[in-house]
């Protein structure tokens, strides 16, 4: 029987062309597809008119009529500022906790990690404990936990626990003094600038040295030598631009200083515990990929045990860990959207919150939230593939 | 302290191992091992697989623990003291079965990272020497390729040179080509043979029955962590004494 | 020159201070002084720990009593779950009804043991009954309405029964949901590819609050007036839509995992594609993917807690509430302290029991 370029018998329905079904079955779905849609929308518009709710982005214009409970960096007022100030609000409180929770994250899931592979049984299993507690309770249970039954049993304001001189913790946060520049401050963070510049210099030409003669020099202690020598001789030239703001008992509480609100804190020590956990797991297995045998090489070679880990374990650990890792950054930033169970201001609580109860734009507020966090998202995928190129081990 | 040592100096001395034991948990794993070996001697260690060749000879090098007895290399006692084990490791070179190249660095930088971190040596001059020791086991122009890049034969190599840029004046070798392809096996022996020629101290664990015949000065037979017998490899392989050595040897040169 | 030995060596035992008990003790917490002073600050820090939260809940606690001023102690007042324990339990099911969750319990129970068990060989039973009979039957169980049973609405579950109906629905749809979108996603066909990884990747981008909110607000909108879905349909739609996105990806990942030469093999044999995915390739991805299946259900069942934000009673909201109620307050620590053991035991005993069958079913699969 002779066939057709396409492979199709001369008595061939068409319909059997593979080929065919898949167009027919694109063309089906499509045809469904915007039938659904638009089946959708059309109810959506009757049900927003009958309700009457506008639509459209004008509503960000529009002021808020509510206040806020934590503002970072921007001025806001209740009467003047719009939902679209609170968009941008909400976007730098959830920033701000996510940031601190990835890093205090980190630091705990590293520092558990390493303890859980510790030779020591007791620091061992100690670890094992707080990994397996921590992963295995919801996140939301931790957090209430932490806002209700610890933060919530601090003393009123009146009757403020104080730490030393200057240090109050209440019902409404912990109360530090601040320092308030003054004229002249500026060289300090100069000097800090500095200090980071030259140290940069210092490793490269310390690099250089070693290539030359072999010998090494510590940058590490170079580095925190100069963060803390050159801004502080800065401040001592300048006379010690600041005043340091105490706080202090007023009439109506404690005025002065600064203040980390219970919200905050909570979120932020739920936040990281949690994730300490999952993180501490994955640079455990991290560290454990590395073959037992990449340590003997080098120790056969004369190189130390922590030397070793330096230039052996860690590089080949790290590949391994990386790509979960930031899996749970963005996990840490989802979760941060749990603010809204105990009135932390994060874009979810107030702006897919009370915008959204103000305004009844559920469509649009909800879709502009979910665009911040998947564009977080992309962010981070996009480093993670950049990442992995980069550091790829190069194979046949 | 064993009386056999002190007709011999020093210098000839490379290794002793005098009533060594050593117990994994409570298996009895190297009963009552004693061995001497003179600069420039060349052993290999044959035996059944669990009669503890490798455990021996990585307690040499401190990647084990014994537990009784002592390690002289070099005229240093090995102990815990990390520093003696540090003098020990530097003299001492190690090629192990699956080659344990570092994949993240080139073949140069897996051959210049001890000189450079551990002797302190410059990179230039770290790099020479990588190159000469590369040229020796025939591999120079793969110097800046990853060991990814490379078949098993010449990672093995690689490794190989590895361990001779910290100038060791001992090699060891547990079981060098038990994990490469038959038509890789010759390059890897052909490069240990040249070693041995130019003079080196080889403690080597194999089943290249060749290979003891052609470079060994003694062959050694283990067997449940005890040395049964050793001979110059004449002796061994044509007369052995004991009936375990009569039976192992029957097994593995039947399939050779 | 042959050295030769004639007389093998005994087995010695090993010396006293290497073995036992004093040799593991010197191996593994006294080897060094670093480690020396690691352990006795690390066993300082657990034993007082450990006695602090074993004397608050246990020794000094308040087990007897009905109201608070029973709790004379002072360690943990847990009268207070006992006196709320009907409504942490079943929420305000009434309490003459009870018995039909109790019903519905045990015939999950048996449903599940027959299926993990090893002593029923025929899987295919419990599977239908689990996948096709027991949702219906709870159906008409739970809410009543028919056969005689009074109606119960669904605003009056609540506890730890809604939290299993919440885990349990979720996981039912989530599992075929996303078998469709993984293979959807590996498609050929590239509009049907596209749509499934703007699905996936959309709602695995965003938090599950958002997606909640989504269907607990938007939901209302997209459909004609007059349907009306109840807070709890709301609620499961959206998380069984998240769930799905999820359990997509772990099954891709087990679908990736079966070689090429599967369905190769199943077309030369004749088979067609739906029959050689159903009959050949997607049973060995599922069961590769198993302990992930595991692991995201026990995800799903942590994230049940959400439902708080948008006023469902589970077992979390009915303790928090409990907290607030003028006769109790102050029980924060005992209400959360009891709702996370609880989600610890059923979270930890899954995740055993997923590594206990990951490790049971390596024997098949070895690489």
């Amino acid at each position: 029987m002779t066939t057709d370029a396409q492979g199709l018998g001369a008595g061939d329905s068409k319909l059997r062309d593979p080929r065919v079904r898949a167009v027919l079955y694109q063309i089906l779905v499509i045809v469904l597809f915007v039938a659904f849609v638009y089946y959708i929308a059309d109810n959506t518009i009757d049900n927003l008119e009958k309700l009457g709710i506008s639509s459209g982005l004008g509503f960000l214009q529009q002021p808020s009529g509510f206040g806020i409970g934590i503002v970072l960096i921007m001025d806001y007022s209740s009467q003047t500022s719009t939902h679209f100030d609170v968009l941008l609000i909400g976007i730098i409180n959830t920033l701000a906790v996510s940031l601190s929770g990835i890093f205090l994250a980190t630091t705990l899931g590293f520092i558990f990690g390493v303890l859980r592979l510790s030779s020591n049984w007791v620091v061992n299993k100690i670890a094992a404990v707080y990994i397996e507690v921590v992963r295995n309770i919801p996140l939301l249970v931790q957090l209430l936990f932490w806002y209700f039954a610890v933060l919530g049993v601090l003393p009123l304001v009146k009757e403020s626990f104080q730490l030393g001189e200057n240090f109050y913790v209440n019902n409404r946060g912990i109360n530090f003094p601040s320092i308030v520049p003054s004229d002249g401050f500026w060289v300090i963070p100069v000097a800090l600038l500095v200090a980071i510049v030259i140290g940069v210099f210092i490793s490269k030409w310390a690099k250089k040295r070693q290539d030359l003669t072999g010998e090494t020099f510590p940058v590490f202690w170079s580095y925190v030598g100069l963060v803390i020598v050159l801004p502080t001789i800065a401040a001592l030239i300048m006379g010690l631009p600041y005043t340091i703001d105490y706080p202090a008992f007023g009439r109506f509480g404690i005025k002065g200083g600064w203040v980390l609100e219970p919200e905050f804190l909570a979120l932020l020590i739920g936040l990281s515990v949690y994730t300490g956990a999952f993180i501490a797991e994955i640079v455990r297995s991290g560290i454990n990929s590395v073959s037992h045998g990449q340590t003997e090489a080098a120790n056969s070679l004369g190189i130390r045990s922590g030397l070793a880990m330096r230039l052996v374990v860690l590089p080949q650990a790290l590949r391994v860990i990386v790509p979960p890792l930031t899996s749970q950054y963005l996990n840490l930033v989802k979760n941060s959207s749990l603010a809204t169970a105990i009135g932390y201001a994060d874009i979810t609580a107030i702006f897919a919150g009370t915008s959204l109860n103000q305004t009844g734009q559920a469509i649009e507020v909800i879709g502009i939230t979910m665009l911040f966090y998947l564009s977080i998202s992309l962010i981070i995928s996009m480093f993670m593939n950049w990442y992995n190129k980069r550091i790829a081990l190069v194979e046949r | 302290m064993s009386e056999a040592a002190s007709t011999q100096t020093q210098e000839d001395v490379a290794i002793q191992l005098v009533g060594m034991h050593k117990w994994y948990g409570e298996f009895h794993v190297l009963k009552d091992i004693n061995l001497t070996v003179e600069r420039g001697e060349k052993i290999v260690v044959c035996g059944p697989s669990g009669s503890g060749k490798s455990t021996m000879i990585r307690c040499i090098n401190r990647l084990e623990e014994h537990q009784q007895g002592q390690i002289i290399v070099d005229g240093i006692e090995l102990t815990n003291d990390v520093k003696k084990i540090d003098e020990i490791r530097r003299e001492v070179g190690m090629v192990f079965q699956h080659f344990n190249l570092f994949p993240h660095l080139t073949v140069l930088e897996n051959c210049t990272l001890a000189p450079i971190w551990v002797r302190k040596t410059p990179k230039e001059e770290a790099e020479a020497v990588a190159m000469k020791f590369l040229e020796r086991v025939k591999i120079p122009e793969q110097a800046l390729k990853y060991p990814g890049q490379l078949s098993g034969g010449q990672q093995q190599r690689v490794a190989i040179a590895r361990s001779l840029c910290m100038n060791p004046r001992i090699m060891l070798f547990d079981e060098p080509t038990s994990a490469l392809d038959p038509e890789m096996i010759s390059e890897v022996l052909d490069t240990m043979i040249s070693l041995a020629e130019e003079g080196m101290t080889m403690i080597c664990v194999t089943h290249e029955m060749g290979f003891a015949k052609t470079v060994a000065d003694r062959v050694m037979f283990m067997d449940a962590g005890e040395i049964i017998e050793q001979a110059p490899p004449q002796e061994f392989f044509d007369n052995p004494q004991s009936d375990r050595t009569k039976l192992f040897l029957s097994q593995i040169l039947h399939n050779a | 020159m042959a050295i030769v030995k004639t007389e093998r060596h005994p087995e010695l035992p090993p010396p006293v201070s290497e073995s036992g008990v004093i040799g593991w003790m010197r191996n593994n917490l006294f080897s060094s002084p670093l480690n020396i002073i690691l352990t006795l600050v690390s066993v300082y820090v657990a034993w007082v720990a450990i006695s602090g939260f074993v004397s608050y809940t246990i020794i000094n606690a308040n087990f007897a009593g009905e109201t608070r001023a029973d709790c004379t102690d002072t360690g943990a007042c847990w009268v207070f779950i006992k006196a709320r324990f009907g409504q942490i339990m079943y929420g305000f099911y009434p309490v003459e009804e009870r018995w039909r969750v109790d019903v519905g319990y045990v015939l999950g129970a048996i449903g599940i043991f027959c299926i993990l068990s090893d002593w029923v060989k025929n899987k295919k039973w419990p599977a239908v009954y689990m996948f096709a009979v027991y949702p219906v039957i709870c159906y008409f169980l739970f809410s009543g309405g028919y056969f005689g049973l009074p109606t119960v609405e669904t605003s009056e579950w609540g506890g730890l029964f809604l939290t299993l109906v919440l885990a349990s629905v979720s996981i039912f749809v989530a599992l075929p949901l996303g078998i469709v979108l993984a293979l959807g996603r590996r498609s050929e066909m590239p509009i049907v590819r596209m749509l499934c990884v703007g699905f996936i990747e959309l709602i695995r981008g965003v938090p599950l609050i958002t997606v909640l909110f989504m269907s607990s607000v938007m939901l209302p909108l997209f459909l004609p007036e007059g349907m009306n879905f109840d807070k709890l349909v709301r609620a499961l739609v959206g998380m069984s839509l998240f769930s799905a996105a999820y359990m997509a990806e772990v099954v891709r990942g087990g679908l990736q995992a079966i070689p090429k030469g599967q369905m190769e093999a199943a077309n030369s044999l004749g088979l067609g594609f739906w029959k050689a995915t159903g009959l050949i390739v997607l049973p060995q991805a599922l069961k590769i993917s198993i302990p992930s299946i595991v692991n995201t259900f026990i995800g799903l069942f942590k994230d049940t807690t959400l439902v708080l934000i948008i006023g469902l009673l589970d077992l979390l909201s009915i303790v928090k509430t409990g907290t607030t109620d003028k006769e109790w307050l102050g029980m924060a620590n005992e209400g959360y302290i009891f709702v996370a053991m609880v989600f610890w035991v059923f979270c930890f005993g899954m995740s055993r029991y997923s590594i206990w069958l990951e490790n049971k079913l390596h024997t098949g699969h070895k690489r």
